[in-house]
């Protein structure tokens, strides 16, 4: 069952400078300093990008898909995320955007703000239903979930269980290229142009199905200067296309979209990894039953904060207002759905992991937390990440879990070396003096 | 038998900023040990109700916290004025909060029936103008 974990940030080694800034930030403490380099304990990192946003030598990454691995595929498809659309600013629209990935080399384009029209759809079917658990939260970002599944495992029960806006494009548009143009599904490569690394562990390693339908993942900000060459260069008008996704798909890409386009309930829109280990800490506790449904974004300000994004998210945000506003004065509210939304329903759930765990023993865990308990204390409690761990305590759990050891602190590095010195001194005053 | 972990916490009066605190920090510990998501679930809500309690009725007070293989054990004290009738305070619904605190959402008479709710085992000693003393189990197998 234990199969590898994925995720895809990683280190640049080259440019780290082991400071403690990237393990102050991770909302797991799954950084530590060791040897002068950052390490990122594997199974501990849900992929939020904290990391790589507040890495000032920006030794931090995801790994993504090079542009030129479409190349791979005889009929390539793009799936833009909405948050592309935030990115150039007015001069280009979002018709000049989605003509710039067809000459950028892709054969057909399918809006992910289309798919999450369909996605809301859904979700307002599935939140008639009385039985289901109160609040409903957001599953549509996988640092969300992953968070979820490692430090609030009672609240599993609460994530809504249909795919995301990006699985939902995937498997759409091959089925759309199929039924289209006859195009065999072996040939079709779907990719997702994503502002996140943590879009691209859900393709690696999705919890919702067994394989994901996206074949790659291009980063934003890789494909952002090609995107911009081509629409300088583009000529004629491009017509408004009246096919695209509503302001509805498109809002998703910022806070408060995906909960407004749900209209009815008593819905929030959180955003920012910090603030949703809160209200997640309150829906444990409180329950917080007279909320509806909480959307939960990791990233400031929604998907358009991404780390593999370009703009700015406060400049992003206004660009993507324009958008919504000519697309609202267009069209009003038309929006995609299908039919059968029992499609989009999770085939299986996803499952606790218990990564912060001491010991499979409880009396063993016991034992190391007895121990953790009186390490921390013998600590100078000033938090101040020399040693490589976050904390005091970070430190006394690395101690005991023997990844770490006691003269990783500076201040006991120093008691000891004191000691030392007395010893020797005292060794030396046993000798007789010429 | 050494093989007990444990906590004391103090719970300001009237501070709602840190009010949740304890038991948040004491869900952390549980998770770590291993214990099984439902009984950390149960646990955390039965330990908030009585932390939040002491805050609104108890003028603050201490939490001491035992846990062992099996179960843990939360006493919550305080020096506040004490419950005038007991089984009346158990009822669902039923609250002497004043409006300024129902106004910030708590003291919905929530509080007693839900932290018996959700402990095995629930011992409560009051007296009038002396104070409150809330002991909470929770076994970890149920």
């Amino acid at each position: 069952m234990e199969q590898e974990y994925f995720h895809s940030v990683t280190l640049d080694k080259d440019k780290c400078k082991g400071c403690t800034n990237c393990i102050k930030h991770c909302p797991t403490e799954a950084i530590r300093v060791r040897n002068g380099k950052a390490v990122i304990i594997r199974e501990r990192c849900i992929d939020c990008g904290e990391c790589i946003r507040v890495c000032p030598y920006h030794a931090k990454k995801a790994v993504t898909d090079p542009l030129s691995s479409i190349e791979e595929y005889k009929y390539k498809i793009a799936l833009p995320a909405p948050s592309l659309y935030g990115q150039f600013g007015t001069n280009f629209s979002r018709e000049r955007i989605i003509d710039a990935l067809k000459h950028f080399g892709f054969d057909y384009v399918f809006e992910v703000a289309r798919a999450a029209e369909i996605v809301t759809h859904a979700s307002a079917q599935y939140m008639k239903n009385e039985k289901i658990k109160k609040p409903v939260i957001s599953s549509a970002c996988p640092a969300v979930v992953r968070l979820i599944q490692v430090r609030f495992p009672s609240l599993i029960e609460n994530l809504i269980r249909i795919e995301s806006p990006m699985e939902v494009a995937a498997a759409l548009s091959k089925r759309e290229v199929h039924d289209k143009f006859g195009i065999p599904f072996e040939d079709m490569g779907a990719f997702f142009i994503s502002p996140c690394a943590a879009k691209v562990t859900s393709v690696e390693a999705p919890y919702e199905n067994k394989k994901s339908n996206v074949d790659g993942v291009l980063a934003l900000k890789d494909i952002y200067l090609p995107l911009l060459d081509i629409m300088k260069k583009q000529k004629e008008e491009i017509p408004e296309q009246f096919s695209l996704s509503s302001a509805i798909g498109v809002a998703w890409a910022g806070t408060g979209g995906e909960s407004q386009a749900l209209k009815k309930g008593r819905r929030i829109a959180v955003h920012g990894i910090k603030n949703i280990n809160a209200i997640l800490e309150q829906a444990v506790q409180e329950g917080l039953n007279d909320i509806d449904f909480i959307e939960a974004l990791a990233c400031p300000e929604g998907c358009i904060g991404g780390p593999l994004t370009v703009e700015n998210p406060f400049i992003a945000k206004v660009n993507l207002k324009n958008e919504i506003d000519k697309i609202s004065r267009n069209d009003g509210h038309r929006i995609h759905k299908i039919d059968n939304v029992d499609e989009l329903i999770w085939k299986s759930t996803v499952e606790y992991r218990p990564i912060m765990q001491l010991d499979d023993n409880m009396m063993k865990a016991l034992e190391k937390m007895q121990r953790i308990d009186e390490i921390t204390e013998s600590l100078p409690g000033l938090d101040c990440g020399a040693c490589g761990a976050p904390s005091c305590r970070a430190l006394a759990e690395d101690i005991v879990m023997e990844n770490a050891k006691e003269t990783d602190c500076i201040f006991k590095l120093r008691e000891k070396v004191n000691d030392i010195a007395h010893q020797l001194h005292q060794i030396d005053d046993m000798y007789p003096s010429d | 038998m050494g093989n007990v972990v444990v906590r004391d916490y103090m719970i300001p009066a009237n501070d709602f900023t840190v009010a949740g605190e304890a038991s948040s920090s004491v869900r952390k510990i549980l998770t770590q040990l291993g214990v099984t998501p439902h009984a950390v679930k149960r646990t955390s809500i039965a330990m908030y109700e009585a932390e939040i309690n002491a805050v609104i009725h108890g003028h603050g007070g201490k939490a001491h916290v035992e846990i062992d293989e099996n179960k843990i054990f939360i006493q919550i004290s305080d020096e506040g004025p004490g419950i005038a009738d007991l089984e009346l305070a158990m009822q669902e619904g039923y609250s002497t909060a004043p409006d300024s605190i129902r106004e910030m959402g708590f003291g919905a008479g929530m509080g007693l029936s839900n932290i018996k709710k959700h402990s095995d085992l629930l011992k409560i000693d009051t007296e009038i103008n002396r104070g409150t003393t809330v002991n909470i189990t929770v076994f970890f197998n149920k």
